[in-house]
């Protein structure tokens, strides 16, 4: 299927230090068209919600700027940046000692490497990005800095594209947290890359949250050298409609991932996370746990690949899906897909789809609690595990701790 | 502790209950009343458990007819939660683990719930922690196990505790406690068995559901039944889970039998 007509001709002339990407990109985009549900990663994607993003216009410099007064506090010490697609987020900003801006042949000769790594560039929503963004954050971190906040906003019905380069260099150590809002039927193109050095540490934290009406589309590629610590806690909620791809490549193994993820479901919204692990050297490890609850007629799709090829000897990867459905009506797809060629590995993988256990609800009634509070008490349970992870005391300070789900305060 | 006069505090007449719809009570009767200690021994099948499920209000256990009335109402026609906050506790066999919810805040809001049916005020945090922290004496329990999640990773004797400890804070009327000594060592079950003591009463009354003669040692019971095929078989005193231990349950058989029940 073609984009839709006359879209891509309407959009602003390629500018700016994004300008070859721009033009990549759209061209990439007039060549692949619009996805369509024969191909595998598209086969259970609501493809009518894509194209809905193409009613709305793209925010630039010239957009209203969102609202971030409302934002809760940051931590102190810690340095938050806020993107919106309009103004530049490091406009009157002074950083930290230990993280600076790439700019310039260092910036041209970094952007695009870790797509490539993890074998993402061309993939549709990349490439839309790349057709549709106007600027970049890019940073190089050096040694131990303050935790960094980044907050993207969304609002007014406008697709906002934002797009962020992190070079941790190494044996430096960062926490970050990613707070994507959106509100007002808005949407969100977002692309991420993250290149860990030797010995270097990242604990990231991505916070979703849309109101119901929205969209995210966010891709994040990741890239580690060996001795290398990855960590990723991803919890989403709100969104019509969704889609979350983390990409993680261990180079040279030797490296220690971890992913946790939680997300949301209701009303008849649709999410879908899509994660690969891909270990091109011995001795990595991966630990990953993948949390749904899906209510009402909402759809939770999860897709783990795992890729161990014949240099990866000695690789230790654990999966773990866990769905737990709220409704008769929700529907939850999960897949686990493994390709292991070498032969001196440990995998391990498994998925679950339940309901609320019935045991575990009849020992907190035997206890005096209602049944309602019961419920919300095992789901909040379900979820503390992986919200407590979050850096940066995000699930305290963005959620109070907990998430509404399917009407009870989990 | 038998005494005429103590009140009636559990009345089960003609009790027949099923689960998917098979029949598993046969006709329970039973009275219990305060300061007593009662012993529900049987094998295997016979009923036990399904009783303790049934007096505690699990939605699996459908009631077909019969009555069971605490405190002079009607037990069957309340919900599980007003059951527990009116006095009613079931210790269970299996404690169920609830990954992700803190042991101590469970412990507070259930206590909580009961204390408001007491007419007592509700605990704030700080007093509850004490309040817990006495109570874990009862069964010699590391504070620890607040700290973690609802009986996860527990071994069986630490879920045992957590569930005495649980009856500790609760002040049930009715103590109903289900297979309790299964998976206890000798000294987790002395430290068990004891808090059982510790915490029966004039005011209140114990059924303890057990296979075993050696928790009755630990804890002397006022009556013991026996249950085969879904009702009580026969009923004596403490002596009688002593000869059950020398002549085993051949004669249950034997009396359904005659019966022609089985």
């Amino acid at each position: 299927m073609a984009m839709p007509e006359g879209w891509l001709t309407q959009l602003p002339a390629p500018a700016g230090t994004l300008e070859p990407v721009q033009r990549r990109g759209r061209l990439a985009l007039s060549e692949q068209g619009f996805p369509s549900r024969k191909q595998e990663s598209w086969r259970l994607t609501d493809l009518t919600r894509l194209e809905a993003l193409f009613q709305l216009s793209i925010a630039d410099q010239k957009s209203d700027r969102s609202s971030a007064d409302s934002l809760p506090s940051v931590p102190e010490q810690a340095l938050r940046l806020v993107i919106d697609g309009s103004l530049d987020p490091l406009q009157g900003v002074t950083l930290p000692a230990g993280i600076s801006q790439l700019e310039g042949a260092e910036l041209q000769q970094a952007l695009g490497h870790t797509l490539s790594r993890c074998r993402c560039a061309s993939d549709w929503p990349v490439e839309l990005n790349h057709g549709v963004s106007q600027q970049i954050l890019a940073l190089r971190i050096r040694g131990n800095v303050p935790p960094l906040e980044l907050v993207m906003l969304a609002a007014n019905a406008m697709l906002v594209p934002t797009r962020v380069l992190l070079l941790v260099e190494e044996k430096a150590e960062l926490e970050l947290l990613q707070v994507v809002s959106a509100q007002g039927q808005a949407a969100h193109s977002h692309l991420l890359e993250i290149h860990l050095g030797q010995e270097s540490k990242v604990n990231h934290g991505l916070l979703a949250l849309g109101e119901g009406q929205e969209s995210l589309l966010a891709n994040l590629a990741v890239e580690q050298e060996s001795r290398s610590h990855y960590s990723l806690v991803s919890v989403s909620q709100g969104w019509s409609f969704g889609r979350l791809e983390p990409r993680v490549v261990q180079v040279d193994g030797q490296a220690s991932t971890s992913i946790h993820g939680l997300s949301v479901t209701a009303a008849d919204e649709q999410f879908a996370v899509h994660t690969s692990m891909r270990f091109e050297g011995p001795e990595g490890t991966l630990d990953q746990v993948q949390k749904t609850i899906a209510a009402d007629r909402s759809h939770s799709i999860f897709n783990g690949a795992i890729q161990v090829p014949r240099p990866a000897q000695r690789t230790n990867a654990s999966q773990l899906s866990r769905n737990l459905l709220l409704s008769g009506r929700a529907r939850v797809d999960a897949k686990p897909e493994l390709e292991i060629v070498a032969d001196d590995v440990r995998c391990t993988h498994g998925a679950t789809v339940s309901q609320l256990q019935e045991d575990q609800l009849f020992y907190l009634r035997s206890r005096g609690i209602t049944q309602s509070s019961a419920a919300a008490l095992l789901l909040r349970g379900y979820c503390k595990e992986v919200l407590d992870r979050l850096p940066l005391d995000g699930s305290q300070r963005w959620l109070g701790g907990s998430l509404q789900v399917g009407g009870m305060t989990s | 502790m038998i005494r005429p006069d103590a009140e009636l505090l559990l009345e089960i007449n003609d009790l027949h209950a099923s689960v998917e719809d098979k029949p598993i009570l046969n006709g329970v009767n039973l009275q219990v009343k305060a300061g007593e200690i009662h012993a529900v021994m049987g094998r295997n099948g016979s009923g036990k458990s399904t009783l303790s499920k049934v007096l505690a209000g699990h939605p699996a256990y459908r009631v077909t007819s019969g009555s069971v009335r605490y405190l002079g109402r009607d037990l069957l026609e309340l919900e599980p939660e007003e059951r527990s906050r009116l006095g009613v506790f079931l210790g269970f066999q299996y404690p169920i683990e609830i990954p992700g919810v803190s042991n101590l805040e469970f412990l507070r809001v259930s206590t909580d719930a009961r204390r408001e049916k007491q007419g007592k005020e509700e605990f704030d945090t700080f007093d509850f922690d004490d309040h817990v922290r006495n109570r874990l004496q009862v069964v010699q329990m590391d504070p620890a196990f607040l700290e973690r999640s609802v009986n996860e990773g527990f071994s069986g004797g630490e879920k045992k505790r957590n569930e005495i400890l649980q009856m500790a804070l609760l002040d049930p009327v009715v103590a109903i406690l289900d297979e309790t000594d299964s998976g206890l060592d000798i000294d987790a079950l002395r430290i068990v068995a004891g808090g059982v003591n510790e915490l029966a009463s004039p005011d209140n009354c114990t059924l303890l559901i057990t296979h075993y003669q050696r928790l009755l040692d630990e804890i002397t019971p006022d009556y013991v039944h026996v249950m085969g095929a879904g009702r009580i078989l026969r009923t004596g005193g403490s002596e009688l889970a002593l000869e059950l231990e020398k002549i085993g349950y051949d004669w249950v058989d034997q009396q359904l039998a005659a019966e022609g029940v089985a």
